[in-house]
């Protein structure tokens, strides 16, 4: 069976001039130890010493790189065309670390990592001169603080602009008890200080937008996203897609988790992935929908070992893989990724150039400043109105498992039911429809209205601001 | 001997000044013949490294794919490669020699504190342990 190999303009001396070189064999493999039986010169550019085919060889069949088939074992048939590609690299590399130096303390807070053949002295140099940028100091952000700050990343800087609740101590491991009610920037700054003095923290109290992602992302090596939100995952895309960044993606959803590093210069991006968010609501949240406590410990931890991974420049980096792990059936499973030729910001032709507005490509409409609309109600508003003795009947779309936490002695129809269940309701009363934090029922309203509903309105906020604000003693989760 | 005119050492120069104190890296086109290159036309190639672009730079292997496309459509010859050294001489390092690939020519500019510097060609070794400086002949046409 013979194929077609390509050889790239340096190598042609070494192959009579040929640019293409005839040869037989089923595998990559063999193909090319015939190719090096025909043209003996080219070995010494396309193997090292160890054998091995030189790193900075990349070798295609068609236009798949075998890294993704079955590497050196990938089949080939006839009219295949096999190219040799080389990756062109240089740079000043002896002084990549020139100006960086361990204490001898550091050298014995790391040598654990020095005696590492993959790290040594010059890894742990690199480590220190990386900086890397977490955007979220929550359940994914905990773990991947406290491993970057012990094994020495130089400069973490962390995007976050929430308070510590008390929801948050069952998976943020960055914060205490005593830290509720703190900035979790302040809480993180602490912890992390505490792990490894040497390390310089940088925090940014704000809200990511597209308005300062891009001079908070400018300063670091590598942005990681542990953020739960569709928005903040288009808005830290984007940024990092534009300004040739890698971005390690970690997502958890109750008892599933998933990892990839997106980098668009090597491979696909999110919006490869996902060219599209889903609709609002659709998706809950871990507010909404639960987390399990452990499972942004696993997560986290992975995308700290990939973003070491990066800055040492040893390992397989998980660029065109998504790793998908559930903790329920302790299975990882691995999906291979492709750049989307039409990818509307990564591929050769992308139709954004620039941040865009997020929360309105995502569906989310502003709240409004000041009260609600038609079709919402305030818990303020809903209190005094029952208050009065109005006739109000209160849909509660939450599952039953949070029904017994708390409520508002509501009907219970879970939002997945509602369809079917419809005709529970009278159109003719004013309805209230309410969930946990107002997501999941703002869908049931736009339903019920769609349903010829006339008088439904949403509670803003849920039963969780109906707890903070109006009744204090009500269970919260 | 490395023929190629002032207006695209110019052109060089501006593109590491541009991007200092990070790498710039882009393609050398021409004509190759009787060991006389002549760089007709060059293109800028975007930085892919990760990390520590002020002191690397690399392309993807589609951006190499694009590259000898490119000197296809153009009838030329894809003669090598030229890279920045922001801070740090003309010469090459021991990461580009363990980088380089045979017969390519690998210019170098120099940037020092944003402003361009010496520019020099290298050639690698066939012993693969060395570069040797390939002389540069600068045209004013």
């Amino acid at each position: 069976m013979s194929v077609n190999v390509m050889i790239p303009t340096p190598l042609r001396p070494y192959a009579d001039s040929h640019d293409r070189v005839s040869v037989d064999g089923t595998t990559v493999s063999e193909v090319l130890s015939g190719l090096v039986t025909k043209h003996p010169a080219l070995k010494r550019h396309l193997y090292g010493d160890d054998g091995k085919l030189r790193t900075y060889v990349n070798i295609y069949v068609n236009d798949e790189d075998i890294r993704y088939l079955e590497k050196e074992k990938t089949g080939v048939k006839a009219g295949d065309v096999v190219s040799i590609v080389p990756s062109i690299a240089g740079g000043t590399a002896e002084t990549t670390t020139e100006n960086v130096d361990l204490s001898r303390e550091e050298m014995l807070r790391y040598s654990r990592h020095l005696i590492m053949p993959e790290v040594g002295l010059e890894g742990q140099k690199k480590l220190k001169a990386a900086s890397i940028l977490l955007i979220g100091a929550g359940g994914l952000g905990s773990p991947l603080g406290l491993y970057l700050a012990a094994v020495g990343v130089g400069t973490i800087g962390i995007v976050d602009f929430d308070k510590v609740d008390i929801t948050n101590l069952h998976r943020q491991l960055l914060h205490g008890t005593s830290d509720v009610g703190r900035s979790k920037l302040e809480s993180a700054r602490e912890r992390l200080h505490e792990v490894n003095p040497n390390v310089r923290v940088e925090t940014y109290e704000t809200r990511l937008t597209s308005e300062n992602a891009l001079e908070i992302l400018a300063p670091y090596d590598v942005v990681i996203d542990g953020t739960d939100n569709f928005p903040t995952r288009y808005l830290v895309n984007d940024a990092c897609v534009l300004q040739g960044k890698p971005n390690v993606y970690g997502s958890i959803f109750r008892f599933d988790g998933q990892v990839t590093v997106f980098d668009a210069r090597k491979g696909p991006c999110y919006r490869c992935l996902y060219a599209a968010p889903p609709p609002p609501g659709l998706v809950p949240s871990c507010a909404e929908g639960g987390v399990l406590g452990v499972l942004p410990g696993i997560i986290g931890t992975l995308q700290a070992l990939e973003a070491i991974k990066l800055i040492i420049g040893h390992g397989e980096v998980l660029i065109g893989r998504l790793i998908l792990f559930d903790a329920f059936t302790m299975k990882f499973r691995e999906l291979k990724l492709r750049k989307d030729p039409h990818c509307p910001i990564c591929s050769a032709n992308p139709t954004i150039h620039e941040l865009i507005d997020y929360e309105q490509f995502c569906g989310i409409l502003p709240h409004p400043t000041n009260g609600t609309n038609e079709f919402e109600i305030s818990v303020e508003e809903l209190k005094s109105r029952l208050d009065r003795g109005e006739d109000l009947f209160i849909l509660d779309v939450r599952q039953p498992h949070e029904y017994q936490i708390n409520n508002l002695n509501g009907l219970l129809i879970p939002l997945d039911q509602l369809a079917g269940r419809v005709r529970e309701l009278d159109s003719s009363r004013e309805i209230v429809v309410h969930c946990k934090m107002g997501a999941r029922s703002a869908r049931a309203v736009d339903f019920l209205r769609q349903a010829g509903f006339k008088k439904v309105r949403n509670l803003v906020g849920g039963i969780d601001a109906w707890a903070e604000k109006i009744d204090p003693a009500m269970n919260r989760y | 001997m490395l023929r190629i005119s002032r207006e695209l050492i110019r052109r060089i120069s501006l593109h590491g000044e541009r991007t200092y104190p990070e790498e710039c890296c882009g393609a050398l086109f021409g004509t190759e013949g009787e060991g006389i290159r002549t760089v007709l036309q060059i293109e800028e190639i975007s930085n892919t490294q990760d990390v520590n672009r002020d002191r690397r730079f690399s392309l993807t292997p589609l951006q190499y794919r694009a590259a000898e496309r490119k000197a296809l459509e153009l009838h030329l010859t894809l003669l090598g490669f030229y890279h920045s050294h922001p801070d740090h001489p003309a010469e090459p390092s021991q990461f580009d020699l363990e980088h380089a690939f045979p017969w390519f020519s690998y210019v170098i500019q120099t940037i020092s504190g944003g402003k361009s510097g010496i520019v020099t060609s290298w050639i690698l070794d066939e012993s693969r342990t060395r570069f040797n400086e390939q002389t540069i002949s600068e045209e004013t046409t």
